[in-house]
């Protein structure tokens, strides 16, 4: 394969830069840099920035606005936006929601929503998880019946992530109870505010806000909110499974985390020289280097497989498993950096707004609570053993 | 026992929840609490007889820790072993210091890090002026374990110099509220409390040297040798719980139909985990054995349990939210303060890289 970007590919890399240094806030910019919390109206605003120039949806095709991106193209947008610390776009109407409505949804549906995730009108969240159904989703409980010309929703969801954000949410529910579990789910969309919608929070292990659980009492949804066919919702939430292939391996965020850790490890000493010159630690931070050298090859070569049409297969999960795990060990390795520095954490230091004096380095306080918190990454999405399961299940043969 | 008695009172009086008020409370834990610890002989045990207590060994340190590991105990057991340790090799008034630490009503903490200085035990800036009848502290120490509720810190200064010199080293008891000590006191990732402290010509008399000029640094090493061994058996304990959590997990939680125990991929990890439990409890025995043996043989086996419970307790930890699946993400569940506690032991008394080259230094085991 070619490693080199074609020359337009790069004038794309370079206009990407440009727009980046230009429109990218200096104040998100170091927000995301630090670690520091951003706010729904932060995402918002960032959305509507990346909107201004179309790359909020440029993965879309032209028929719906986009500008029909290929993997590549994502690849070096992705790469980009994270380089310069611009905030990862929220996924789930954009990413998640919108290719589904663009193969399942009515005309109606098309014209309506996908408009207002461009711009912002509408803040999704995603309803699919639920106490009992988690790995095993087709197992999912919540039921919608039918009563005239509404459903009428009642269970519950959980794990919602920005479900305090979110106006809107689109769930996973059981309009069938008999057959195959799989057979009787329907994909819905709900109106946050319509009665009987209740979030609650649930506070991560270190300490944030920013999954919920998601309660429905008799919440009435009109009819067609029902996304393509009653009872297909399964096939439209694997369709999108097996789809969204680019950016799952997260190598824009693991370049940019590994160079924040270098920077850190320059400031860092050890017995009076930098803790980068140490040779155990080189030999930490070199490990990572090379993994993330060929899974970026890995990725571009998998993606550039979508681009020649190939069917999607068991891959995804490879660029799952090693992407969350490379992550992870990247924010292992960056709270070993910091030395007796990680232990320190002040909570209210990672909004905005906090002026005391830092507590050791500036960029210490966040990091311990960003390693525990980046354990979700191998959970949720598909946990790695489900991913291992599918990468048996489908190139072992066995 | 008291390590009996401790495992009870955890048990029985120390839920999570418990614990969760401790740590939320301003001082970060339970004064009543520790006072009923002190009562019931558990600060004690840390002790020899000589100072006061009725214990000190290796093995009452590890046995009454790993309780404390299993109740993920916020009370300030560690930086009271690592000053009354310096205590007690101090003068017969310092001694007296230790029984009121033993009796519960004297909170000591240990400040000797300092802020570059890494898990490096010979980086003392911190300097001692002799003055006419004592000395003029000077300096910054970081990260002291409990340092915002001590009354009295064991500080680590040089009184010839201003550059790091391991001959220089020397102890002082100092008052916490003595005019020029400035702290400030914050919450640690995983429950506890800790300070940055600032010394600024803060005056003490002569007789606040903690025994003789320039032999804090073995002071030193006996000090952070006990903490290190400590807060490994904490760490046992910790990862007890965690494994009986995720166990009774795995044959709990039912997907597919099935408790997802019955997975053999998740069996094996837990097959691991239990076998590097077992490593580590070994490490902690023989380091508990060793504590007393010469400086070369106890550092080697201390050093050679640091970086085991570094390394397999990151795995044991990550593994135990792994298996939970989103529910070991959660505050209100036990498992991820277990894990938070045990990879933070990581960043106490020097991390898995700074023992492996400790042990490469030390050569062969003793
Ligand atoms: C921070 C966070 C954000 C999330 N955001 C959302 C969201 O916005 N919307 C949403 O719908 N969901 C969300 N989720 C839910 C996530 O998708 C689930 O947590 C995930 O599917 C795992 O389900 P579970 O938590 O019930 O774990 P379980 O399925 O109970 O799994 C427990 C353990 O068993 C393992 N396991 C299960 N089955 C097998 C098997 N067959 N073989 C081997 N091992 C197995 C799992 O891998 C895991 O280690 C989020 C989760 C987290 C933690």
């Amino acid at each position: 394969m070619d490693l080199n970007y074609t020359a337009e590919e790069l004038a794309f890399q370079q206009e990407v830069r440009a727009f980046m240094e230009e429109k990218l806030p200096k104040r998100l910019a170091d927000k995301v840099k630090h670690h520091k919390r951003l706010t729904k109206e932060d995402m918002v605003e960032w959305h509507a920035i990346l909107n201004s120039a179309g790359y909020l949806t440029g993965h879309w095709p032209k028929a719906f606005g986009g500008l029909e991106w290929n993997a590549i193209e994502r690849t070096i947008f992705d790469e980009e936006m994270t380089a310069a610390n611009g905030p990862r776009q929220v996924p789930f109407g954009l990413n998640m929601l919108a290719p589904v409505l663009m193969a399942f949804g009515s005309p109606e549906q098309q014209q309506y929503y996908l408009p207002r995730i461009a711009d912002g009108q509408d803040f999704w969240c995603q309803g699919y998880s639920e106490p009992g159904a988690g790995s095993d989703l087709a197992s999912l409980k919540m039921t919608a019946q039918r009563d005239g010309d509404h459903y009428v929703l009642n269970g519950q969801k959980t794990w919602t992530t920005l479900g305090q954000y979110a106006n809107k949410i689109f769930c996973l529910v059981r309009t069938n109870k008999e057959g195959k579990p799989q057979e009787g789910i329907s994909f819905i969309l709900v109106d946050m505010d319509t009665p009987g919608v209740e979030v609650r929070p649930i506070i991560l292990l270190e300490g944030t806000h920013e999954v919920n659980e998601v309660w429905f009492t008799d919440v009435r949804v009109p009819v067609e909110n029902l996304v393509g066919e009653e009872n297909k919702g399964w096939t439209y939430a694997k369709y999108l499974l097996v789809h969204e292939r680019s950016g799952i391996a997260g190598v824009g965020a693991a370049m940019a985390g590994l160079s924040y850790l270098r920077e850190i490890a320059q400031d860092q000493q050890k017995d009076g020289k930098p803790l980068l010159e140490d040779p155990f630690f080189a030999a930490r931070l070199s490990e990572i280097e090379i993994d993330l050298a060929a899974m970026r090859t890995t990725n571009l070569r998998i993606t550039q497989a979508d681009n020649d049409g190939a069917p999607p297969g068991p891959e995804t999960s490879m660029l799952k498993v090693k992407g969350t795990v490379l992550r992870q060990s990247i924010n292992d390795l960056t709270r070993r950096a910091l030395g007796p520095y990680a232990m320190p954490f002040v909570s209210e230091a990672l909004d905005a707004g906090y002026n005391e004096e830092p507590i050791g380095p500036d960029y210490a306080n966040p990091i311990a609570g960003d390693y525990f918190n980046h354990r979700k990454t191998s959970i949720y999405g598909g946990s790695n053993e489900v991913q291992r399961n599918i990468i048996s299940k489908m190139m072992m043969g066995l | 026992m008291l390590a009996d008695m401790a495992g009870r009172f955890v048990r029985e009086q120390y839920p999570i929840d418990t614990r969760h008020e401790h740590a939320a409370a301003e001082l970060g834990f339970s004064r009543e609490s520790w006072a009923e610890m002190a009562e019931l002989g558990l600060i004690g045990a840390l002790f020899r007889e000589e100072n006061g207590g009725f214990g000190g060994t290796g093995f009452d340190i590890a046995l009454m820790f790993e309780e404390i590991g299993r109740g993920l105990v916020v009370e300030p057991f560690l930086a009271n072993l690592l000053g009354g340790t310096a205590l007690a090799h101090g003068s017969d008034s310092q001694k007296e210091i230790v029984e009121a630490v033993i009796g519960g009503e004297t909170l000591l903490a240990f400040a000797h890090g300092e802020p570059t200085g890494r898990y490096d035990l010979a980086h003392v800036h911190t300097t001692a002026k002799p003055t006419a009848d004592g000395y003029v502290l000077n300096g910054n120490k970081s990260v002291v374990i409990s340092g915002d509720s001590a009354d009295f810190l064991v500080v680590s200064a040089l009184i010839e110099g201003d550059q790091p010199n391991e001959e220089d080293v020397t102890l002082f008891l100092v008052p916490a509220d003595q005019d020029g000590v400035h702290r400030r006191g914050y919450p640690t990732i995983d429950g506890y409390r800790a300070a940055e402290i600032a010394l600024k010509d803060v005056v003490v008399p002569a007789d606040a040297m903690i025994g003789a000029k320039g032999q804090g640094l073995s002071i030193v090493h006996d000090v952070v040798a006990r903490g290190t061994l400590a807060v490994c058996a904490e760490a046992l304990g910790a990862i007890d719980a965690a494994i009986d959590l995720t166990l009774e997990y795995l044959k709990t939680r039912k997907q597919f139909g099935v408790p997802i125990g019955k997975f053999q991929a998740l069996q094996h990890r837990m097959a691991d985990m239990m076998t590097e439990r077992e490593q580590i409890r070994s490490g902690v025995i023989n380091a508990a054995g060793h504590l007393d043996a010469t400086a070369g043989e106890r550092d080697w086996h201390i050093s050679a349990l640091k970086n085991l419970v570094g390394r397999s307790g990151r795995m044991i930890a990550e593994e135990s939210i792994q298996m939970h699946g989103g529910i070991g993400m959660t505050w209100e569940y036990a498992v991820g303060h277990y894990a938070k506690r045990i990879v933070m032991i990581d960043h106490l008394f020097g991390d898995v890289d700074y023992h492996l080259e400790r042990i490469i230094k030390l050569g062969k085991a003793a």
